[in-house]
């Protein structure tokens, strides 16, 4: 019974708010994730519109337009209508597409709505791996870096930059990055011994780092990881420096209503302080990060420099 | 057995099991309708979830995915409309039998091949997912690669047209797969400036299109007589007989099934077609594949519910979901606190048989809840053909357009339908078509990323132990017909 009666006014209660709500949201909103279903992306946009829903009264579908490294889901966000019922999470990569000639989309396609994640990552390498230590592998990128295959989501991705970056850092000619649609298929290449090194998220990592299958030589925060006090930075573990994130936002296309705007970075504020959203974040090893409006459009311009210079830096940029 | 007492209590509760009924009974109803897929069914229930205890939650995802594969096999055998790309591999032999008049059969054997296979999975999952997870881990790209040449090939070789016609259909799956952007550079392919078409055909409107909307079209007035041979009375009878016979086929297939549905990625729509070519390939009857012939109906059955089942083994051991409704279900699991990984056998191993017991469950209740949805789909039929086609296209309207939430997906489902209709008209079977879709990109992405790591080195498909060997089969499967053909030519020659 106790199932039925929870069902029920979980229900009732979406209807009633939406009943008394004001004009805005009055139908569906959708939310798109550039990124496939499973990976970090999908699971922080998932809680993410999960409180949203119950804050706005209005079902928020979750869709997935993966592929393309992402291109594909950004530009449909930045193509859609900006009545606010279209809404997007917009990653990392936005910060580097028109660097890379990837596609024309910027952070200035957008309306800013709010930050919620920033998160680090980490170079793993399999348990039967012979670098012991992030040193052994510098050591073997200086003298050959075009022996050892690295992967870890897509080609030009953050991850991809971090490796180019370390790859540069250690003097070692062109990195050899094997492009995957996310984490999970990277990891997968790693354990089975296809690939020699990966660039992941911690949290994405942690099962089969748990597990005993794969070891973290070093995170790419410039500190140690509360929740993973034994990994050293690049710093510590080597001879060289890289220090590079990602982030996650909330964005909707270019010239959304202002009023639609402040509600909904109002009610995101709310959520990236809940006890729910920072549980879920905690318990995924997810980074807290909130701007909101503005301030987020700030932090979107401030990225979009230090990625460009990073990926200059790394030979990356088309000319 | 502390554990195991802790665990039964977590899931014989009257929450738990209540739960358990209506996500069964919603699995059924969004399975058996045609156009609305399992992983709508999963991804509409995700919003209740946040308002139940864990086991609960967990337990409306295991309950409804097994109830909606399950009952997709209903408008398949009774309307030649798969529910799902795996069902699609047995259809037109499951309609064939409704054609004969054995509907009821063909749905019964579904339903408790799919509860044996189901339950293997969960045996399997109970006691050595760790273990299998751990085989899992070591297929790459150049393994991968291979799994997807071989599905392709099966397909290509058991489908109805004989396996030229077979191939021609495949390929074209294979081309409309490519639409859209490069899996790894992201380039945009056959786009032509649309947006639309840079994201790809997805394959659920495609199917739909394909199978319902091609089906509906084929329909003519004169076909009512179905109707009195469709009769079903109790769908078990006989059952236990012919799975008694083809014993060695429920066994194959459910073992079969756990194994590539543990694979992250690849799982169970490949294993029910694999599982189906093989059913022919060792059969002695193999003439009578396609006919309404039990055998095939059997393993693949199996393997369809017991890759089900082991789909959960990558996702639990180490959080690697393998298709949308685990994704979705990882989701839940780290909501709830019950983090995937290593640690969830040892700190709470209670929770870990907890949802084993569910799984176990809801196999078990494949049985009266798909008996009480055959008897009420046994109604359908004395509804007249018109109201219910119009019934039918309604809903594939709304499935083609929920994928995406876009026109664009009614407007493939609608182009679909038309060359379904003169694949009909030119006796093309259309079910490699789809095939092609769902696994295209599997394999070219397997390709592009083994090609990248071996440097364009070809060989490298055979430098792995695992992916030789896989690569050996595949060429045995193709070569073997033909060295045998070559052997029977030579052999009067050298008697003489």
């Amino acid at each position: 019974m106790k199932a039925i009666t929870l069902i029920a006014t979980a229900t009732l209660g979406l209807f009633a708010v939406s009943a008394s709500a004001q004009d805005y949201p009055d139908r569906p909103i959708t939310l798109i994730v550039p990124w496939g279903a499973g990976g970090g992306s999908d699971a922080t946009a998932r809680i993410v519109a999960t409180l949203l829903e119950e804050k706005l009264g209005q079902p928020i579908n979750v869709v997935n337009r993966a592929g393309g490294g992402s291109v594909i889901g950004h530009t449909e966000i930045a193509n859609a209508k900006p009545d606010g019922y279209t809404l997007g999470n917009i990653t990392t990569e936005l910060s580097m597409f028109h660097w890379l000639g990837q596609s024309p989309v910027s952070y200035q396609d957008y309306t800013p709505i709010g930050l919620f994640n920033a998160d680090f990552g980490g170079i793993f390498v399999a348990q039967n791996s012979p670098y012991e230590s992030l040193q052994d592998l510098v050591d073997a990128l200086r003298e050959d870096a075009s022996a050892i295959p690295a992967g870890g989501a897509n080609q030009g991705g953050v991850n991809h930059l971090a490796y180019a970056a370390l790859v540069a850092e250690a003097g070692g000619s062109q990195a050899f990055w094997v492009p995957s649609e996310g984490a999970a298929p990277a990891l997968q290449l790693l354990t089975s011994g296809a690939i020699q090194a990966a660039i992941v998220q911690f949290p994405e990592a942690r099962a089969l780092m748990d597990a005993g299958e794969i070891r973290p030589l070093a995170t790419l925060n410039n500190e140690r990881e509360p929740s993973y006090p034994d990994v050293p930075t690049v710093a510590e573990a080597s001879d060289v420096n890289v220090s590079i994130s990602g982030w996650r936002g909330l964005a909707g296309p270019k010239d959304m209503p202002q009023e639609v705007v402040d509600s909904l970075s109002a009610a995101l504020e709310e959520i990236v302080a809940s006890d729910e959203y920072k549980e879920f974040m905690a318990s995924r090893q997810f980074t807290i990060a909130f701007e909101g409006g503005d301030a987020f459009g700030t932090y979107l311009a401030e990225r979009d420099t230090q990625f460009g210079d990073a990926l200059k830096a790394a030979g990356l940029v088309a000319e | 057995m502390d554990t195991m007492m802790q665990a039964l209590a977590l899931v014989l509760n009257f929450e738990t099991i209540v739960t358990i009924l209506i996500a069964c009974l919603f699995g059924l109803f969004v399975g058996a309708i045609p156009g609305l897929t399992a992983t709508m069914a999963t991804a509409l229930l995700v919003p209740f979830t946040f308002y139940m205890d864990p086991i609960p939650a967990i337990a409306t995802v295991i309950a409804c995915t097994a109830m909606a594969i399950t009952a997709g096999d209903i408008p398949s055998a009774l309307l030649r409309i798969p529910g799902t790309p795996s069902s699609a591999a047995y259809t037109d032999e499951a309609y064939a039998m409704t054609k004969k008049g054995q509907g009821a059969q063909a749905l019964g054997i579904s339903i408790v091949a799919s509860c044996i296979g189901g339950i293997v999975g969960f045996l399997v999952l109970a006691f050595i997912a760790p273990m299998l997870a751990k085989v899992a881990l070591r297929f790459s790209s150049f393994e991968y690669f291979w799994l997807a040449i071989l599905g392709l090939s099966c397909a290509a070789l058991i489908s109805s047209g004989g396996p030229i016609k077979g191939l021609l259909a495949l390929f074209l799956g294979l081309a409309i797969s490519t639409i859209g952007m490069d899996p790894l550079t992201g380039a945009p392919r056959f786009s032509f400036g649309s947006v639309e078409l840079m994201g790809g055909l997805s394959f659920v409107p495609a199917m739909i299109g394909l199978f319902a909307i091609g089906e509906l079209l084929r329909y003519q007035p004169g076909q009512e007589n179905l109707v009195s041979n469709a009769k079903i009375r109790n769908p078990f009878s006989g059952v236990g007989k012919i799975l008694r016979q083809y014993r060695v086929n429920l066994w194959r297939g459910s073992l079969f099934g756990t194994a590539v549905g543990a694979l992250p990625g690849a799982g169970g729509d490949l294993g029910a077609w694999i599982s189906y070519a093989m059913a022919k390939r060792f059969s002695r009857t193999p003439q009578k594949f396609g006919t309404g012939h039990p055998e095939g109906l059997v393993e693949a059955g199996a393997s369809n519910n017991s890759a089900l089942s082991s789909a959960w083994i990558p996702a639990m051991v180490f959080g690697i979901p393998g298709d949308a409704v685990t994704a979705i279900a990882v989701g839940i699991l780290f909501m709830k606190g019950l983090n995937p990984g290593p640690q969830l056998f040892t700190q709470n191993p209670e929770n870990f048989y907890a949802v084993m017991l569910i799984f176990l469950i809801a196999n078990l209740l494949l049985i009266p809840f798909g008996w009480l949805a055959v008897r009420t789909a046994n109604s359908i039929f004395r509804v007249s053909r018109a109201y219910l086609n119009g019934a039918i296209v309604i809903f594939c309207l709304v499935g083609a357009y929920a994928v995406n939430n876009s026109m664009f997906g009614v407007l493939v489902m609608g182009g679909f339908g038309l060359m379904a209709y003169v694949f009909h008209r030119a006796n093309f079977p259309i079910a490699p078509v789809i095939l092609g879709i769902v696994m295209g990109p599997l394999l070219e992405q397997n390709f592009l990323t083994s090609m990248i790591i071996a440097r364009g080195d070809l060989t490298a498909f055979f430098s792995r132990p695992i992916a030789a060997g896989l690569g050996a089969v595949v060429i045995l499967l193709w070569g073997l017909p033909l060295v045998l053909r070559l052997l029977r030519l030579l052999r009067p020659k050298a008697a003489a």
